[in-house]
């Protein structure tokens, strides 16, 4: 039992956010709007942290913006729009498709798709090559042979 | 058909060797500026403790000019802080200050123990001007042209090196080029 106790705390403690309690918004749905948005901004300062995992004070002050766009009205998108309007596009940690992007979203798509086809080109390859050939003249000459 | 299948891989992985060869030379953490031929941000902040004058965007206007963002907390800021003082001297174009989230007061007594290379300062205690310039730390200095755009960033403290070599000439041919004021 204790050590199911201690576990449990272990587990909530992991839980523990750099979100302070002075910046949450009061309504619920609202808050976990900005907590959606904040997990995928990039804190511009350590820059491979959310802003909803950062402790930096500039991480801070994005989460206090983006909760007060939201209080103001804005959208998901343009809460995000208004951050990328200002740091650029790095600061989605989730990259937007578009034509600057395309590579890196199609990429995998076709390495996958050329992989695939090579792949099928190699099975059937195989599949010929392993499939039993019929007899040559001499061996059916042979084959006669031994049959007598 | 055989000697296809052995070129085709190998000049793909070349090909990708080069790119990625040239790739590590680059800084994975250098964000560049949205900001580069826009218009500076439209701002008014107010002075800092002790000062009468505050610092708003329209300064920038009819004069080439730099923005530095300090604050008293910032180590770099304190390497800068000789050279700008020698820039400032200069009188090449004016420096401005923006008091990026400092505490009251912490400002100023840092600039009354060391120097004031600024022509005027603002306060921005809560860092929404800095946000606008998209500021990702400080020190972080910007070049404003004679129609308030921005036209260069520096990211860091100056150096005597960087104001000999980039930020000096940039300002120079901007003044330059720049439409007569009158």
């Amino acid at each position: 039992m204790r050590r199911l106790l201690i576990s449990a705390a272990a587990l909530a403690a992991s839980e523990a956010l750099a979100v302070e309690p002075d910046e949450l918004l009061a309504d619920p749905a609202l808050e976990a709007r900005a907590r959606a948005i904040s997990r995928e901004i990039r804190c511009v300062v350590c820059q491979s942290e959310s802003i909803d995992d950062s402790n930096a004070p500039l991480a801070r002050d994005l989460r206090l913006l983006v909760r007060e766009r939201i209080n103001a009205g804005d959208g998901d998108e343009a809460v995000r729009d208004f951050l990328v309007a200002r740091y650029g596009d790095y600061v989605l940690l989730k990259p937007r498709v578009q034509t600057n992007t395309l590579a890196l979203w199609l990429a995998p798509m076709a390495a996958g798709a050329v992989g695939g086809v090579a792949a099928l080109l190699f099975l059937r390859g195989r599949r010929e090559r392993e499939k039993p050939k019929p007899l040559t003249a001499e061996e059916l000459d042979a084959l006669a042979k031994l049959d007598r | 058909m055989k000697r296809l299948l052995f070129v085709i891989p190998v000049a793909a992985f070349v090909a990708l060797a080069f790119w990625f060869a040239a790739g590590l030379g680059r800084d994975p953490g250098y964000i560049p500026s949205m900001l580069i031929n826009r218009p500076a941000p439209q701002f008014a902040l107010p002075p800092i403790a002790g000062r009468a004058r505050g610092f708003a965007s329209d300064e920038l206007m009819d004069q080439v000019s730099m923005v530095n963002i300090f604050g008293s907390w910032c180590a770099s800021c304190e390497i800068e802080h000789p050279v700008l003082m020698e820039i400032a001297a200069e009188k090449i174009a004016p420096v401005y200050g923006l008091d990026w989230k400092d505490k009251p007061g912490a400002g100023a007594a840092w600039l009354g123990k060391r120097g004031d290379p600024y022509a005027a300062i603002g306060d921005d205690a809560d860092g929404r001007v800095a946000i606008e310039f998209g500021v990702t730390g400080a020190p972080e200095t910007f070049i404003i042209d004679a129609e308030g755009r921005v036209r260069h960033k520096h990211v860091g403290a100056i150096t005597r090196e960087d104001w000999r070599r980039v930020l000096k000439p940039m300002i120079e041919d901007l003044k330059k080029n720049a439409p007569a004021a009158d």
